[in-house]
């Protein structure tokens, strides 16, 4: 019997992609995002309102991550944006080679932003690098305010939260101020928003931070 | 349940570092496993048996080493264990904190075996 030393990182193929993809956006100048949340907590919704308010502003592209269907990518290619869509066939998250071969598919010279939703789950996604500038968690009020601490790996990932459906406040038992201070606890540097995609609120601060961060308004 | 394509990123890593050659099997492969890397222990023993099965990994031992999660204190200078809901020092309370461990995910080695006689 003979012991082999290894000592390499599990995810160190997703993490070589995942660089290639970086300096792929890079190149380009693009800023990228990946959209992460709980199934359901309205990240296409969110995309949605973020597309509208953008149009003739920031010229976007998305790849959207799903374990079934298209509906999404469809909901979003009425925006007339170049949206490509990865089915995972039952995979909870996507990985950097998924976004490699999706990348391959979009006319990066013209996109100052690229928005990535991830598949809907709070923890998997977590771990894998695409080759985003940063992560971008959803949280609804929907879900209750205790979700940073229950997930604590994507929040402290995270550098930036929205929170989500504030227009429903009045009827779920949620505080935003506690959902506030438990995503700051896990993660004190997390930029926060509060939308709702129903009524439009928040959406124009968003959509601020995002064309300051990619460099100011370009079409 | 990503564990599965952990448990298959663990099986190809393993395999590129084995003699290839007839009659050889891993007994146990050691893996480093944080605290806050998000693979639930059991689920990643479940998935490894199974993706191992028919290939020189099967019936291999997965042995895990935990590491908790650290960090350094940024506001009273302490270096300590964490607790992942709380997120703050344990010493002072304090939340600026700077990680130092616990998102570890590593092979670290393997043991083989080599049968002898075996075509």
């Amino acid at each position: 019997m003979s012991v082999i030393t290894i000592e390499r990182k599990v995810l160190e193929k997703n993490d070589v992609l995942a660089g290639q993809n970086r300096a792929l956006l890079e190149k380009h100048g693009i800023f990228a995002i990946n959209v992460v949340s709980s199934p359901g907590a309205g990240k296409t919704s969110l995309l949605e309102r973020t597309l509208e308010h953008l149009a003739g502003r920031l010229s976007v592209a998305v790849i959207e991550g799903d374990v079934q269907t298209d509906f999404d990518a469809r909901r979003v290619a009425r925006y007339n944006v170049p949206a490509v869509q990865i089915v995972t066939a039952g995979g909870c998250h996507l990985e950097a080679n998924l976004v490699h071969d999706a990348l391959a598919n979009i006319d990066l010279a013209n996109v100052r932003l690229l928005i990535i939703e991830n598949v809907g789950n709070l923890v998997c996604p977590s771990n894998y690098d695409l080759g985003e500038a940063l992560k971008v968690v959803v949280a609804s009020t929907t879900e209750g305010d205790d979700k940073p601490l229950k997930y604590p790996g994507m929040f402290r990932n995270s550098s930036v939260l929205i929170i989500n459906k504030i227009d429903l406040l009045p009827y779920v038992n949620c505080s935003i101020a506690a959902l506030r201070a438990n995503a700051l606890r896990i993660n004190p540097s997390l930029a926060v928003f509060e939308t709702s995609c129903t009524t439009g609120a928040g959406i124009p601060a968003w959509c601020d931070w995002l064309i300051a961060r990619t460099g100011g308004a370009a079409v | 349940m990503h564990e599965l394509s952990i448990a298959q990123s663990i099986a190809e890593i393993v395999l590129q570092h084995i003699p290839v050659k007839e009659g050889v099997s891993v007994r146990s492969v050691r893996l480093t496993l944080g605290a806050m890397a998000g693979v639930v222990p059991d689920s990643l023993e479940f998935c490894f048996s199974a993706i191992a099965e028919g290939t020189p990994l099967e019936g291999a031992h997965l042995e895990i080493e935990h590491v908790p999660l650290t960090a350094h204190c940024n506001s009273c200078g302490a270096d300590g264990e964490i607790e992942p809901t709380l997120f703050a020092c344990g010493r002072c309370g304090g939340t600026s904190l700077h990680v130092l461990s616990g998102r570890e995910m590593q092979v670290r080695d393997i043991e083989i075996e080599e049968h002898e006689g075996v075509r």
